[in-house]
């Protein structure tokens, strides 16, 4: 019986021994694939990044607590303020000079139903952020307002309020790619392989 | 044909739906104590109440009003009695008065979400209303004076 368990023991340990191994140039491979994977998505998520970095996406995703305004990224005049629900505060709501729709002219004010900035609690900041911070943040649902990847592209494709960036009205400058591109450059699967690779960028 | 209540009171509009709200109310209903200043929203002066919400009706199209609460500064009090009110004519605030029904009816909603406002409060409240006359300091008193006297008029 004795004989028969340590010859189970040596067995088990061979075949550790072997299979660690055999799996080195599995291991090879995925890493071959994943740089590869890597060098096209870093690429296509600085073309995003400059997307959002643009005035009219960072403008509502200010480091601070006051939306910015313009293509030069000035804190909005009036001393505006974020506000618990991200939409001001008292008798300064966004809502209280934006309208669904842009008004026309230049430096009249831009609008949507939605017009406002991150929550409080979920401030979502872009200004300031290198592309592998606002990476990480855009994947983590506990900075990116719980969304998954997929509901992340759904809310590039289709939310009303960025797709304001692509027609913000006089004087103010769209995003330096158009929304589809923008799009197309964010397969989750890029996303990942950035961040596998944070010394690539 | 737009319907708007305006100051309790409804009112059937034939107008442009376009048409900027600030003329529906000056020029078509003929309440004039909300003033044009900027056209850009970027003044107070034609504060008015949505809703109870503060807008600039200068920018705001009459189509938004349609079925909506309006409150002008005529409609802030039955008798020219809100806190506010007293206490603007307390402190004489106004010096050309020209912003002042605008002034009135941003600090209006600031009391009521916040019976009892800081400094602070008073400035990221009203920092949007601009005074050419710069009455700011006693804008800025007469609020705590009116939160004082909405205090001292619910204890009565």
């Amino acid at each position: 019986m004795k004989k028969l368990i340590f010859l189970s023991i040596i067995l088990v340990v061979t075949s550790i021994v072997v299979l660690s191994f055999k799996t080195e140039p599995v291991k090879k491979k995925n890493n071959a694939t994943a740089v590869k994977d890597s060098i096209g998505s870093v690429k296509a998520f600085m073309s995003v990044y400059k997307v959002l970095m643009s005035p009219r996406c960072m403008n509502c995703h200010p480091a601070g607590d006051q939306p910015l305004q313009g293509d030069d990224n000035h804190i909005h005049t009036m001393n505006v303020k974020r506000g618990v629900d991200g939409h001001g505060v008292y008798s300064m709501r966004c809502s209280n000079c934006h309208q669904a729709e842009n008004d026309p002219g230049v430096h009249l004010p831009p609008g949507n139903p939605n017009w406002g900035l991150p929550p409080a609690k979920m401030r979502m900041v872009f200004q300031g952020r290198t592309p592998r911070e606002l990476a990480i943040q855009l994947l983590d649902p506990k900075q990116n307002g719980g969304r998954t990847k997929a509901q992340l592209i759904d809310h590039m494709a289709n939310d009303g309020l960025v797709g304001w960036a692509w027609n913000p009205g006089e004087g103010r400058t769209p995003p330096p790619m158009t929304r589809f591109l923008s799009l197309i450059s964010l397969p989750p699967g890029s996303f990942i392989t950035h961040l596998q690779r944070p010394r690539s960028r | 044909m737009i319907t708007v209540t305006v100051n309790g009171q409804r009112h059937d509009i034939d107008a442009d739906p376009n048409m900027p709200l600030l003329w529906a109310i000056r020029d078509v209903l003929g309440l004039t104590g909300t003033k044009y200043g900027c056209g850009a929203a970027q003044c107070g002066a034609c504060t008015v109440h949505l809703n109870g919400e503060s807008i600039r009706s200068c920018c705001t199209k009459l189509s938004r009003a349609a079925g909506q609460q309006i409150v002008t500064i005529e409609g802030l009090s039955a008798n020219n009695n809100h806190p506010l009110q007293l206490a603007w004519n307390e402190m004489n605030v106004p010096q050309c008065g020209y912003c002042q029904s605008g002034q009135l009816m941003s600090a209006a909603v600031l009391l009521r979400e916040n019976p009892n406002p800081t400094d602070q409060d008073i400035d990221d409240a009203m920092s949007g209303n601009i005074c050419r006359c710069g009455t700011y300091q006693r804008i800025r008193a007469a609020i705590h004076r009116a939160a004082e006297l909405a205090k001292e008029g619910a204890k009565s």
